[in-house]
């Protein structure tokens, strides 16, 4: 950007609903951008705090033993595929946790950086779009929990957990679709701020983290799968555990369409909303 | 659009929606019906993502309306008008952070805006950590700020704090942080809103020398500023708004007179006084500017004074949330824009002072001022830490009559003051030194 450019430089045009047509590319020049804000939000993120980095550990291990001791010991509900039943729970913690983390925090990112959304331009879907990186960084950890408990149990993944990282994309954007959504309403209406601890909360129970979604019967399977989250465990779990664990394929299939449909809806809805941002903050 | 113009904007307009309360509910049976009523408006409004409006009706507001120009390249172009004229809605549209409603803005080359300074500095981050996280945020690559990373530090001269969590600096090391990283910014057009209005004086000087230095480097720069003596000093041509349109546009000398003469021409005819409503009064959250008004030494309010009539001022003032170490500034300016003299009120003031309404008086003494038009100007700051009210001008007033320049012959005096001087005229015999 140095005044030698000036030869070569594009001209910029600004009027009402112009902004929409370069945004994919305005996105890609701002990436840099994009990769700094999520550093800060991982640095920041445990700042202040007396055990640290620590909180990422216990919150998720804590989880998984008041599910394992309620669900298998008390509840006795079979695990999947002979697998211990912790390791059942935990790869279905891994994408709960995944969804949960990036919903709550991008829901709040906007408002949060409302100094940034007022002051300077870029393309908004970063703001909420980075925050869910410290998701990402917190599901690294979670893993590596994942392949302790693995250790500890000697239990021997199959040829399946190479699949993992399409699954991981997959939750992600299972995540994002909704995030940007609520992101975007929670703009205008303050309301949503309240709605995403809840949505948090009843989600844990109706999806199947701490049991196995085998359980639920038949005929209900299929319904149950409009729930997003529950075909993404379902993956998890088949490539997780391997063995038997069958892919209940209709569920698995309507649980990518519902996926589909909230990320096209809340990249839509956030980019019809987004230049009233700034207004609205 | 011809080679020279990086600038071009066409019937700009950009349109708020404001809302307004409704008179008081009488009856429970009204009350019941409109919330009826509106419960259906909230929904049919959400659901088609419109504005939402709680208890009022709305109005239309056209903050711009109209506004059409042209920056050349190597322009600095100063925007200059009341609060509220639209300037900060411009300089938004310009900047992309808002969409216009209607008109279009061409723009050859890349552009910076430098709204505020410090945006998105995080208060847990180091002082290093921040550069490169504003740096970011202003548009600048990682190893563009990795080139100027030294000449950073050594403007904002902190390398001793570098690796200190920015909330732990005095708000001095801050700002100079903050605007170091800005100043290094190297975009063709820079777009910047009364950020001089921070710091203490030496570091405002600080930086008007280095926009005035990028200005040299041929950068085009637009430059938001109540400051009349900074918009001069670096811009040549100016733009005056007034409720969202272009005025006059033209070189700097004359926009800046159209300017003083346009917040004088409002304030000579309410005679030498000037109050607001509480919801009009220019302000922050902490406190805000009531009332300002100047009278003579009966007490009888005017604009025009005698050359050797000492002038009352009172300001009042409201305190919101209680306030230590705050004062007020008055400056008296000449209708070009120079400065008179400048006062202050800091050491009379009650500390802390806590909520209320206030009146700080002065009397400017006679034989002082010379016979011409003056603007008062205001402030509200709390020293080296922030300003909470910006400097804006409010009133004018004149000086005119007879001279007290020691001659009673009508003519122009020469000077922004003419102290009244006794002179002793005498028949003496021979030179001292003789």
């Amino acid at each position: 950007m140095s005044v030698g450019s000036l030869s070569n430089m594009r001209s910029l045009v600004i009027e009402p609903g112009r902004a929409a047509r370069h945004y994919w590319r305005d996105l890609w020049a701002y990436r840099e951008l994009f990769v700094i804000l999520a550093w800060r939000d991982v640095a920041v993120r445990y700042k202040q705090t007396v055990i640290g980095f620590a909180w990422a550990v216990v919150r998720p291990f804590l989880t998984m033993v008041v599910f394992t001791v309620v669900f298998g010991r008390l509840a006795k509900l079979p695990s999947e595929g002979g697998a211990p039943y912790p390791i059942m729970v935990f790869a279905g913690m891994l994408p709960w946790f995944l969804f949960s983390t990036i919903l709550s925090e991008a829901s709040g990112s906007l408002v949060g950086n409302a100094n940034l959304v007022s002051k300077v331009y870029f393309p908004r879907l970063i703001i909420p779009a980075s925050s869910a990186v410290v998701a990402l960084v917190d599901f690294s950890v979670n893993l590596a929990i994942l392949f302790g408990l693995m250790v500890w149990y000697g239990f021997c993944p199959s040829w399946r957990i190479a699949l993992l990282p399409a699954f991981v994309a997959l939750a992600t954007l299972a995540s994002l679709g909704p995030a940007f959504l609520i992101t975007a309403l929670n703009v205008k209406y303050r309301d949503f701020r309240y709605i995403i601890p809840f949505i948090v909360q009843f989600g844990l129970y109706v999806s199947p983290v701490g049991f196995s979604s085998a359980i639920v019967p038949g005929h209900w399977r299929f319904w149950y799968s409009l729930n997003p989250v529950v075909g993404i465990i379902d993956g998890f779990r088949w490539c997780i555990l391997g063995g038997e664990v069958t892919l209940y394929a209709p569920g698995f299939t309507v649980s990518l369409g519902v996926v589909s449909f909230f990320l096209w809806l809340g990249i839509a809805y956030f980019r019809r909303t987004e230049k009233s941002f700034a207004d609205l903050i | 659009m011809s080679d020279d113009v990086v600038i071009r904007a066409e019937g700009l307009a950009k349109k708020y929606a404001i809302r307004h309360q409704r008179e008081r509910y009488t009856a429970l049976r009204d009350v019941m019906a409109r919330g009826a009523r509106s419960l259906w408006r909230l929904a049919a409004d959400m659901a088609c993502g419109r504005a939402i409006v709680i208890g009022g009706t709305v109005e239309e507001f056209w903050a711009l309306k109209d506004v059409s120009f042209e920056v050349k390249r190597g322009d600095v172009l100063g925007v200059i008008g009341r609060n509220g004229a639209g300037k900060s809605t411009l300089l938004k549209i310009l900047s992309r952070i808002t969409e216009p409603s209607a008109g279009r803005v061409t723009i050859k080359g890349r552009v910076a805006s430098l709204l505020e300074i410090g945006t998105g500095f995080h208060p847990e981050l180091t002082g290093r950590e921040n550069i490169y996280l504003n740096g970011a945020i202003l548009g600048m690559t990682r190893s563009e700020i990795r080139r100027k990373f030294d000449e950073i530090i050594a403007f904002a001269e902190i390398e001793k704090f570098l690796d200190t969590p920015v909330k732990r600096y005095s708000s001095g090391m801050y700002v100079r942080l903050a605007f170091a990283v800005a100043a290094h910014l190297e975009p063709e057009i820079l777009v910047v809103d009364e950020v001089l209005a921070v710091g203490d004086a030496e570091f405002q000087k600080k930086c008007l020398g280095k926009l005035s230095e990028v200005a040299g480097e041929g950068r085009t720069v637009l430059f938001v500023s109540h400051n009349m003596g900074a918009v001069r000093a670096l811009c040549k041509r100016a733009l005056l708004l007034d409720s969202g349109k272009v005025i006059v546009e033209g070189p700097v000398g004359q926009v800046i007179t159209s300017y003083l003469t346009q917040i004088g021409m409002d304030n000579f005819q309410g005679g030498g006084q000037i109050f607001w409503d509480s919801n009009s009064a220019p302000g922050c959250e902490e406190t805000r500017v009531r009332g300002l008004r100047l009278m003579d030494d009966t007490g009888e309010v005017r604009a025009v004074y005698e050359p050797n009539e000492p002038i009352g001022v009172e300001i009042y003032y409201e305190v919101m949330q209680p306030l230590r170490g705050a004062r007020l500034n008055l400056h008296v300016l000449t209708q070009e824009g120079d400065a008179a003299f400048s006062l202050t009120d800091h050491d009379a003031r009650p500390q802390p002072e806590s909520p209320g309404i206030y009146r700080s008086t002065c009397t400017i003494p006679g034989g002082l001022l010379n016979r011409r038009a003056y603007t008062l100007e205001l402030s509200f700051d709390l020293p080296g830490t922030c300003v909470l009210i910006p400097r804006a001008p409010y009133l004018c007033f004149s000086i005119s009559g007879a001279g007290n320049q020691g001659s009673t012959f009508p003519e122009d005096w020469p000077g922004v003051i003419c102290p009244k001087v006794a002179f002793r005229v005498e028949r003496i015999p021979d030179l001292p030194c003789s």
